[in-house]
């Protein structure tokens, strides 16, 4: 965090000189580590055997809160007979298809509800539209009415499932799997359950590098999982705490920048599930479910009234028709294999640089090589914008400049500090930003851009009367003439009272008749009272400590989401030092420091009537109240693609076979199998001593991302000057590698060099009684710029999660040798004798299932 | 300290410091402050070698030592400026008189000295200048400017030790008591010099000797008796220096005191004395700097110093 | 010239001339919350316009550039460290406890770095001393091969902490980061020997070079006690920290201070900064930091008390600050008596020479 996050960090460091205990969890010793009491070496890959080992110490010691769990979790939900772990079936759940590598997901659901379950076709096609990522908030359908044990020792309770699928994850187990010693592990369960309670609060923390893995939704749900039983969750000091990217990802996704989402989260619509308007309303709001997404219809109305205005209409089904549709994948890895295949032929990149910035950088590049045109905005000449000149493929021969087919358009952009607007950062705080100097010569804002491009496709498109071209000439599109007023783009963005032309100041004040618009319906109440409330200034010290007059956070300016959990549930707080928000029973609302995430007027006490639906049936101590249950979820009956409870799998790659369950890795992560994507060998496969080493990418803290905006500037470049690779004194003993000296990095994509530093803060580990180095790369250097060198990225495959098609950045396999990289076609060979030896060859499929038959499962016993 | 085996001895005097960095920053200059250290005694020693001639009626003694004086301030000058970052602005060096700036009095003491020690030289050429005026008034101007020069010359002689021991090098800093009289032997030690090739009369032999008894006592004092701080003057280029430096002083006496038959001996022993005395300033200035690069220059004294009860005060 | 305003406590700004003079003001800079993040460079550098110190791979852990230069006004020191105690309250086992490794390798990597001398520019690493490399340290010819052959030393002292012997194998480590800076000294020798006045002492009490009076003669650079203050290679003037002697005139925050996250470098009165300190190595102590310590904070030291001071966890010349530093000018008064009687020895002995009888 310190390393990603310096500014951020101000707040664990105020934290720790106010007595909280710092506790970093790592594979390299980082400058947050310099900072933290303790630093946790693990290995990379292995953060579930961490957390599950964690989960396991809260139930075996009974250390959960009983009275949150009970209360605000689905502890106590009765899961269905059919449901088998992967305790039982050897690292897979019920339900497993070997055919399409899903499941079908009935089994997991409660008990008598089995039919809600996601099946194997729905499974295949939220795995291709990364359809998790829209359960962000809105959540899988789930009905109402569960089963419960309030004693939680029913067999098929959460509680005990949870229990039993965790039992094996021991300390010694941790310590097989993780590196991290018996007595090191047992301190830091002891340092987090004793902190958390009535009286004390512990946040997890992450930043993006924990979800860039072939289980990373499950790693944060680990997370996730902890916090609710140690209560965690919905109160101040708690949480899990996602540092999300520089300096507004978290804004791209709430107004998306992602291919299946459409802004407040929700889903773009597939051509198939969605045939019509109500098809795709209720797929959002599920009829008769409890929560807010029962007012689905208002928000998307709303959205379409901001895209269409007035033609938008009923009877046109809001310009339903003219939205794009979904027909798979058309996520930014596949494009890029698309692009490889020929697929596509123009692209935009917008504040991206996928030739240092993405997994497999050869992958991105050859693919930007083929195609017709390219629009680059950026502020330099970027790589991504040179790479049929100057890319390494250039020096193999495989990308030849004078026939490189691809035209490229360079735009320069705007910097942030040459434009107005707003960043939304990591706590969905809105936080609006003047424009500090005008852009230099022909650099353009973002917002001018698409607006001026609009404009002359509209005029282009003017007279045509395809059907196709319908959604783009119904558009409202008057922002005037020259640069659009960001700020007029947020009050679109809030909503008006069409009738009025008032703000709205909710998002309940939508309507599903096409009486108000709105952008983004989390976002509404940015500019209520015709303020622009995210330019909100006023000084922490004029203001409660919540400091709610600071900028805005969706929704409803609230500062921390499902706060009715830091009541219990008659309302009051759990105890004085973590109050937060409470019920008022004098004056029948609830109140506290920060806007309760609750109805304002519903009692404790209140609980829904037979048959209620929607916010009506959200329960008074239903604290998750985006949820189709209410509760906080420990575990998942429905929605993730690779199991309703976190279970360690392997990295796809690793050369550890996995200790627990003859499934190796994630049985349903994303893979691309072709020739030009090869993964390393990981067991039960052959020849993993090929790739002995496990290596991890990250952040400098003087670098930016693919580093367009560091290393073209001397003041960055000068502190961080060049690539390296860090590597521990052993394994430089191991390999020959000297301080300062040359090496290269090689997997079955590429090979890199990069000086060496040797330092103490990398750690060999010792795993399954092996000795496991790791070494670490960071991923800032590229081809243009005042500092030049190889990009770490160009040894990744491709690689996903399941259910929001990240890649696996974060950990891989590889070697390293001292000295420098051959060079040229020289080069090409050496990686192919590698892929040869590793046995790679044409014709090689990455086993996916790796279960053991079950006879000889039953010899393990 | 030797080495004996394939592995170094780890030696008991432990210290720290960030990547053997230097701590105190080495002074900026190049050679020319050498140089000048060595001309500026120079000039102070022969004007001083010229007031004695002028004093005592030796013409030739006199004549020798103006005209040197002015070539090594001409010398000075050239250094001192051109080892400025900003040789341009040199000026700026009187806009000011600041005692605690040893360079800042040095400027003034150079520019009386140079006034006078230059008016005394032009005074030597009154003999080639056709008028009668000039003729008459230049050598009464001369004489008293070359004992204003005299008077100067051992404030110019000894500045240049506060110089440089006014700093945080730490070989200058601590050589401080002694530097002074090494400086001023060492000017004296190269006027004499200049009088054994030009005059080799028995003044100059006694300045001769006079001269190099400072010079050698001072040096020695620094060489032996700063414990830590002397091994730079020791050791290195340094060593080197002031060890031919020394040699050669003591050659120069022997040939200036048993030599004094012969001019040719003399003329050596001077020669000898000159380039005694500019090595012994560029062994001083090499000292300086190599004590100011190594940090355990700055770190052991230091920590001596915090370690042992304070005394005195 | 009192001796006393050449040495001991003063307020600065009145004994320079200011008549009503406003509070001094300084740095603390508290190492114990400094993250490296290097923000105090970079946000130096934009705000001062000062050149880059060039793209050198320095392999001093994180530093790569050197030192406070003449382009580095703020300069980020980092220590790569094994220590015995883990320091933490928590009573949790230090980082490497229990895990296979060897011998440490920061004492080995300081060799080879010591060793780099990377030219950057206005050289903050003029080459490093290889007599003291040569003296001190011993590597592990078998982990280090080419530390062998080469002068050797040890960034650290291999006697007393864990993890320095070759067969020990690491427990524990620490990261020690720094944020140098000048330090605004009460008796600033930089000032007192610069010959042409560029140098001054604000009414803040800090001591700033008039870029437009400074002629380079580099005197300043020789006399700081703490290698501060660097003559600029194609410039040839004399450039240090300036406190933001500009910021501070608008009534703002030196640009440092402002763009540290972490509060690491604080901006203050010098007096309530003092007091905070205190309250601040208290804190840490009674947390169990025994290593905190102050420097540079007391009025009685050499330097008269510096105007920025810090708060370290190890001994100033682990992160290249002089362990006791005195102004030179102290002993300029004894200076100049020693230079007149040695100009009176020379003055005597050419008496002697000539008025002895003709020989």
């Amino acid at each position: 965090m310190a390393e990603a996050h310096p500014v951020g960090f101000q707040w664990v460091i105020e934290a720790k000189n106010r007595g909280a205990t710092v506790i970093h969890v790592d594979p390299r010793f980082s400058r947050t580590s310099a900072l933290a009491h303790t630093h946790v070496p693990v290995r990379a890959g292995a953060d579930i055997a961490f957390l599950g080992g964690v989960v396991n110490y809260i139930l075996s010691n009974e250390k959960d809160f009983r009275e949150y769990v009970l209360a605000y979790t689905n502890a106590s939900m009765i899961v269905s007979d059919d449901f088998l772990d992967t305790e039982d079936l050897d690292g897979l759940f019920s339900g497993f298809d070997p055919k399409t590598n899903t499941y079908d997901e009935s089994s997991w659901m409660y008990a008598g509800h089995e039919e809600h379950g996601q099946a194997h076709e729905e499974s295949h096609a939220s795995r291709e539209t990364a359809s998790a990522q829209q359960h962000e908030s809105h959540g899988p359908p789930l009905p109402g009415d569960v089963r419960r044990d309030p004693t939680l020792q029913h067999p098929r309770c959460v509680y005990q499932i949870l229990k039993r699928h965790y039992g094996r994850y021991t300390p010694e187990v941790v310590e097989q799997l993780c590196g991290v010693p018996v007595d090191k592990f047992l301190a830091v369960c002891e340092a987090w359950t004793s902190n958390s309670g009535r009286e004390r609060t512990t946040s997890l923390v992450y930043s993006v590098g924990w979800t860039q893995h072939s289980v990373g939704v499950q790693y944060i749900r680990t997370g996730a999982i902890i916090q609710l039983l140690l209560g965690n969750m919905g109160r101040p000091g708690g949480g899990v705490l996602a540092l999300r990217g520089h300096a507004s990802i978290q804004g791209s996704t709430d107004i998306p920048t992602l291919f299946n989402l459409l802004p407040g989260y929700l889903p773009m619509p597939h051509h198939a599930q969605h045939v019509d308007f109500q098809d795709w309303i209720d797929d959002i709001r599920h009829p008769g479910q409890k929560g807010f997404w029962a007012n689905a219809e208002a928000y998307a109305v709303s959205l379409l009234k901001a895209y269409f205005g007035e033609a938008a209409t009923e009877e046109n089904q809001w310009g339903y028709g003219w939205l794009p549709r979904l027909t798979g994948d058309h996520g930014t890895y596949r494009q890029a294999l698309d692009m490889i295949d020929g697929k596509i032929k123009g692209y935009f990149l917008l504040g991206q640089n996928p030739a240092v910035g993405s997994a497999h950088g050869r992958a991105q590049r050859l693919g930007m090589a083929n195609l017709d045109w390219l629009v680059v905005r950026d502020l330099y000449m970027i790589e991504s914008a040179t790479f049929w000149k100057n890319g390494p493929e250039v020096e193999t021969g495989e990308i030849t400049p004078e026939t490189c087919r691809t035209e490229v358009f360079f735009m320069p952009a705007a910097s942030h500090a040459e434009k107005e607007g707003t960043f939304t950062q990591t706590q969905r705080l809105l936080q609006w930003r003047e424009k500090a100097v005008e852009p230099p010569a022909d650099a353009r804002s973002e917002l001018w851009f698409f607006y001026h491009l609009g404009k002359r496709i509209r005029a282009r498109l003017a007279s045509s009367t395809l059907p196709r071209d319908a959604g783009i000439k119904n558009l409202t599109w008057e922002y005037g003439e020259d640069e659009p007023s960001g700020e007029a783009v947020l009050q679109e963005i809030n909503g008006f009272d069409l009738s009025t032309g008032k703000p709205l100041s909710t998002f309940n004040e939508m309507k599903p008749d096409g009486s108000t618009s709105g952008g983004c319906w989390i976002y509404t109440g940015v500019f209520a009272d015709g303020v622009n409330q995210a330019a909100r200034r006023k000084p922490g010290s004029e203001q409660s400590w919540v400091a709610p007059e600071w900028g805005w956070a969706w929704p409803a300016n609230r500062r921390t989401l499902y706060n009715r959990a830091s009541a219990d549930p008659d309302g009051n707080p759990w105890s004085e030092r973590k109050a937060y928000v409470w019920w008022d029973g004098s004056a029948g609302e609830w109140t506290g420091h920060d806007v309760p995430d609750f109805e304002k007027t519903k009692p404790p006490s209140y609980r829904p009537p037979e048959g209620a639906s929607g916010v009506a049936a959200i329960s008074g101590d239903d604290a998750f109240i985006m949820q189709g249950d209410g509760k906080g979820w420990l575990y998942v009956p429905s929605g993730l693609i690779d199991g309703p409870m976190p279970t360690h799998y392997e990295p796809a790659e690793s050369m550890i076979r996995n200790p627990l369950y003859g499934q190796q890795a994630n049985p349903t992560r994303k893979v691309y199998d072709r020739d030009d994507n090869p993964t390393n060998p990981s067991p039960p496969e052959p020849h993993t001593d090929v790739f002995p080493y496990v290596f991890g990418t990250s952040r400098l803290t003087e670098h930016h991302t693919a580093g367009g905006m560091s290393r073209q500037l001397a003041y960055l470049s000068e502190l961080q000057p060049e690539m390296f690779v860090e590597v521990s004194p052993e394994l430089a003993t191991e390999r020959g590698l000297e301080h300062l000296g040359w090496a290269h990095v090689i997997t079955a994509r590429a090979a890199i060099e990069a000086k060496v530093l040797v330092t103490d803060r990398m750690t060999p580990l010792r795993i399954e009684g092996r000795i496991i180095h790791q070494l670490w790369l960071p991923y800032h250097w590229g081809a243009e710029g005042l500092i030049t060198g190889d990009s770490a990225n160009d040894l990744i495959g491709i690689t996903l999660d399941p259910n929001v098609l990240i890649q696996e950045s974060k950990v891989g396999t590889c070697d390293i040798q001292p000295g420098r990289r051959p060079t040229g076609k020289a080069l090409l060979a050496y990686v192919e004798e590698y892929r040869r030896r590793a046995g790679l060859i044409p014709g090689h499929h990455t086993p996916i299932v790796t279960t053991r038959a079950p006879e000889d499962a039953d010899g393990q016993q | 300290m030797s080495r004996r085996g394939d592995r170094p001895m780890v030696p008991k005097a432990q210290f720290r410091s960030y990547y053997g960095r230097p701590i105190v920053r080495p002074a900026p200059w190049t050679h020319d402050i050498a140089a000048y250290l060595f001309t500026g005694g120079l000039a102070a020693g022969s004007s001083l070698l010229a007031a004695g001639g002028q004093l005592t009626r030796r013409p030739k003694l006199r004549r020798a030592g103006r005209v040197t004086a002015l070539g090594a301030l001409a010398a000075s000058g050239y250094f001192l400026v051109a080892d400025l970052g900003r040789p341009e602005r040199f000026h700026h060096m009187l806009r000011v008189a600041k005692p605690t700036s040893p360079m800042s009095m040095g400027t003034w003491i150079l520019t009386a000295f140079g006034a006078a020690a230059g008016a005394a030289a032009v005074a030597e050429a009154a003999s080639l200048v056709p008028s009668r005026l000039v003729r008459r008034v230049l050598p009464p101007i001369g004489a008293a400017a070359g004992l204003g020069a005299a008077v100067v010359a051992p404030a110019l002689a000894t500045y240049t030790a506060v110089l440089l021991s006014d700093t945080a090098t730490p070989s200058w800093h601590v050589a401080y008591p002694e530097l002074p009289f090494v400086f001023a032997g060492s000017a004296l030690a190269s006027g004499a010099g200049i009088g054994l090739i030009a005059d080799p009369a028995p003044p100059t032999r006694r300045m001769a000797v006079l001269g190099a008894a400072l010079e050698l006592y001072g040096a020695h004092r620094i060489e032996t008796t700063k414990g830590l701080l002397s091994e730079p003057y020791a050791t290195g280029r340094a060593g080197k220096l002031l060890k031919a430096g020394r040699t050669l002083t003591a050659a120069g006496v022997v040939g200036a005191v048993l030599g004094r038959r012969s001019r040719v001996v003399s003329a050596l022993s001077g020669l000898s004395l000159l380039t005694a005395s500019a090595m012994t300033r560029f062994g001083i200035y090499e000292g300086g700097m190599a004590s100011a690069r190594d940090p355990k220059y700055t770190v052991l004294p230091q920590r001596e110093r915090l370690t042992e009860p304070a005394d005195g005060q | 010239m009192g001796s006393n305003s050449l040495y001991g406590p003063l307020d600065p700004a009145p004994d320079a001339g200011y008549t009503d003079a406003p509070p001094r003001m300084g740095f603390f800079t508290d190492t114990s919350v400094c993250i490296g993040c290097k923000a105090c460079e970079v946000a130096c550098k934009t705000w001062n316009a000062i050149p880059d110190d060039g793209f050198n791979l320095l392999g001093q852990s994180y530093d790569n550039t050197g030192g406070l230069t003449a382009n580095s006004w703020r300069h980020v020191a980092f220590i790569e460290q094994p220590r015995s105690d883990s320091g933490a309250a928590t009573g949790v086992p230090g980082a490497f406890a229990g895990l296979p490794t060897g011998p440490s390798a920061s004492a080995q990597s300081a060799v080879i770095a010591a060793t780099t001398g990377a030219d950057t520019g206005t050289a903050p690493g003029l080459p490093p001393a290889v007599d003291a490399l040569a003296a001190a340290g011993t590597v592990d010819p078998q982990l280090f091969p080419a530390a062998g052959t080469g002068p050797q030393f040890l960034g650290m002292p291999q006697t007393d902490l864990p993890g320095r012997t070759s067969d020990a194998p690491r427990t524990d480590f620490r990261w020690l980061m720094m944020s140098n800076v000048c330090k605004h000294c009460t008796h600033a020798a930089c000032l007192d020997v610069c010959p042409t006045g560029s140098l001054f002492r604000t009414e803040f009490g800090t001591v700033v070079v008039q870029e437009d009076i400074c002629n380079g003669c580099g005197y300043c650079v020789a006399a700081c006690p703490y290698g501060v203050i660097d003559r600029r290679e194609d410039d040839g003037r004399a450039w240090k920290c300036t406190l933001c002697y500009d910021r501070l005139s608008d009534g703002l925050m030196p640009a440092c201070a402002q763009a540290c996250p972490t509060e690491s470098i604080v901006f203050g009165e010098l007096a309530s900064l003092r007091e905070q300190a205190a309250a601040r190595v208290e804190t840490l102590q009674s947390q169990g930091v025994d290593s905190a310590r102050l420097y540079g904070h007391s009025d009685d030291d050499g330097v008269g008390g510096d105007g920025a001071f810090f708060l370290l966890l190890d001994e100033p010349e682990v992160y290249g600050l002089p362990p006791d530093p005195v102004v030179t000018t102290k002993d300029l008064p004894d200076m100049w008596k020693r230079a007149g009687l040695a100009a009176l020895a020379m003055a005597a002995s050419v008496a002697v020479s000539f008025l002895g009888r003709r020989g």
